[in-house]
């Protein structure tokens, strides 16, 4: 290029020459394209979630303001208690088993298995699948009369289940086929909610899978050498190498499902109903009665967002949590 | 012996592997059968009729394809795909250039404020962005359904990553052998960052490509719907034709499973990199 031109911008670089707004704004024009999408479509509406949880909104128009009054009326609204339950359920049950599950199959995977990625492609072929066609085919398998999975345990010798049909608890199912009488406040996630759990699980194990896998591969062979020559056994080595050193993997993916399983919608929206929740309100979860509360019935938009907000500050403990852990975690490694 | 002691690690693996495709070979099978082969409860253990139909049908594929207009979903779910892959990449590769390279004033603070957007639950912005792209009239159009999602934070927070591992000597250097700034994003940082690129499209890839939420509340006419909607409202209506129901399941998963199959390694590895860095 014109050799005239080189001292000229070096210089201007060297002497950080350029005033701050110039500069300012030469990255604005950089910035921009994505920063006034994110603006309009993110943060304006995020603020606006705010703003909104203080109004009462029917049919989508503001009508009136109503400061705290409506965070007040989640108090004794049954509905939300219900749906913060039932979520509660859904993550209690999702997050160990989807960590056991995929540790116990990262592990094993992990012990220079043939067809490693052959597996590893089967394991994540969920992952990838829309959780519509999951929730369609899934559906059919908890069909009560023509599904799988009640074949399947016909064949076992189990008794057919209704499934998503079902609203009892599984602990008072559980309790009442070995003949206990049980306290129905103790009943449990609904058979139906568990039915959405294990579609769910199904859907998402292959993530944590890769995401263990990454970490274990992390872990340095020859610790793996050195716990053979003293002779530990297996499970010894798990508790002793794998388990330690995999714990910061781990705890990234307990707070990750946590947090994605906070908002389920789509499998419950799709498998249940109708009404969707059903049965008996059994598997309605936060993020349904925000939809619902919000577009369905009345466009009651001020609650829906109160109800949203206290989604949000659930995820944001969580997250904040998570940091506080991992600043403390990386003092060690 | 070092192999008879591996058999429970294989058999565990194989019965999780197994699961995991059951179901996949359910729908393809139920996709085959005639109505009244469906409704034979099925025996899990037979492999006639339960998992191969007595009678291999293809009609519920050309159905389902006629019942509905399936094209027109397809086509419209293309043309999402299509403009948010290529939009995200752009306003991505510019602002994460922006946030790695340049040197002003607010720029950490600027782009940890974006970070921390990505905390908020889709249900927060959900009802607000319906209201914001009713303003803009943009409700029940292709705007509604594109726009928003030109811009994505986490693709700009992986390739700052990865910009950033470009050392500035290089961005000095070429400024000062008359590079103009744009055309060291183009020319140096792009080709250097290929897999981040590649990992960046097959997010907004996948993601348009099963995106359900946001098209179901952004639009409500047929003529707009992308292929999850399409599919939702589609097994709605069918009430008990499962061979029509999974026959359009099928052929609304294939486009992306055959990407998955293609590319798998780059797939995975997207997700297991962006995990853990993120």
């Amino acid at each position: 290029m014109d050799e005239g031109k080189r001292p000229h911008l070096s210089a201007e670089r060297v002497s950080k020459k350029p005033g701050n707004l110039r500069k300012f704004l030469y990255a604005m024009a950089y910035i921009a394209p994505a920063a006034i999408i994110i603006i309009v479509f993110r943060v304006v509406p995020i603020i606006a979630a705010f703003g909104v949880s203080f109004f009462y909104v029917m049919m989508g128009k503001i009508v009136g303001f109503s400061g705290f009054a409506q965070y007040g009326m989640l108090l004794s609204d049954s509905e939300f208690w219900l749906s913060l339950l039932n979520t509660t359920y859904f993550v209690i049950a999702t997050v160990p088993l989807s960590l056991f599950l995929s540790l116990i199959i990262a592990v094993l995977l992990n012990q220079k298995i043939r067809a490693l990625g052959f597996y590893r492609t089967i394991y994540f072929l969920p992952v990838v699948t829309s959780l519509v066609a999951v929730a369609i085919v899934w559906k059919w398998i908890y069909h009560p009369r023509l599904g799988l999975l009640n074949s399947f345990m016909g064949s076992l010798g189990l008794d057919h289940m209704m499934w998503l049909e079902e609203p009892q608890g599984v602990f008072s199912m559980l309790a009442a086929s070995v003949g206990i009488a049980w306290p129905k406040w103790l009943g449990g996630p609904s058979l139906a909610l568990v039915a959405i759990i294990i579609t769910n699980l199904w859907r998402g194990i292959g993530y944590n899978i890769i995401i263990f896998l990454a970490g274990l591969q992390n872990i340095p062979a020859e610790y793996y050498e050195a716990a053979k020559i003293d002779g530990a056994g297996r499970v010894q080595t798990f508790w002793k190498i794998t388990w330690p050193l995999i714990s910061p993997t781990t705890f990234y993916v307990v707070i990750m499902t946590t947090i994605v399983s906070f908002q389920v919608f789509t499998l419950v929206y799709l498998m249940t109903g109708s009404p969707v929740g059903g049965p008996l309100g059994t598997t309605k979860v936060l993020v349904y009665y925000i939809f619902e509360k919000g577009f369905e019935s009345g466009g009651d938009m001020g609650y829906a967002s109160c109800v949203a907000l206290v989604l949000f500050i659930i995820v944001l403990s969580l997250t904040l949590f998570q940091r506080k852990v991992i600043e403390k975690r990386v003092h060690y490694s | 012996m070092r192999y008879l002691r591996r058999i429970p690690i294989h058999v565990i693996i194989v019965i999780g592997a197994i699961s995991m495709v059951l179901p996949f070979v359910w729908m393809l099978s139920t996709s085959f059968k005639s109505p009244q082969a469906t409704f034979i409860p099925p025996n899990f253990f037979e492999l006639r009729p339960t998992w191969i139909p007595d009678e291999v049908i293809l009609t519920n594929y050309v159905e389902a394809w006629r019942e509905v207009p399936f094209p027109r979903y397809f086509m419209n779910t293309l043309f999402m795909a299509a403009c948010i892959v290529l939009g995200v990449l752009m306003t991505s590769a510019l602002a994460a250039y922006a946030f790695a390279k340049f040197d002003f004033p607010g720029r950490e603070t600027i782009f940890i404020f974006f970070l921390s957007m990505m905390i908020v639950p889709q249900a927060v912005y959900l009802v607000p962005s319906f209201i914001i792209l009713s303003k803009l009239g943009w409700v029940d159009t292709y705007m509604a359904l594109i726009v928003p999602w030109l811009a994505q934070i986490f693709s700009i927070f992986l390739l700052r990553q990865q910009f950033r591992t470009i050392p500035d000597d290089y961005y000095d250097a070429a400024l000062i052998d008359g590079c103009s700034r744009l055309g060291f994003l183009w020319r140096v940082l792009v080709p250097l960052s290929k897999p981040t690129l590649i990992t960046i499209g097959l997010f907004a890839l996948l993601g348009s490509w099963n995106s359900f939420i946001w098209p179901l509340i952004m639009t409500n006419s047929d003529k707009l719907r992308p292929i999850q909607v399409g599919l939702s409202y589609f097994a709605q209506e069918q009430g008990t034709e499962y061979g029509l129901m999974m026959a359009a399941a099928t052929f609304c998963i294939t486009p992306v499973i055959i990407i998955y199959f293609i590319a798998q390694k780059q797939v995975i590895e997207s997700y297991a990199k962006s995990g853990i860095k993120g």
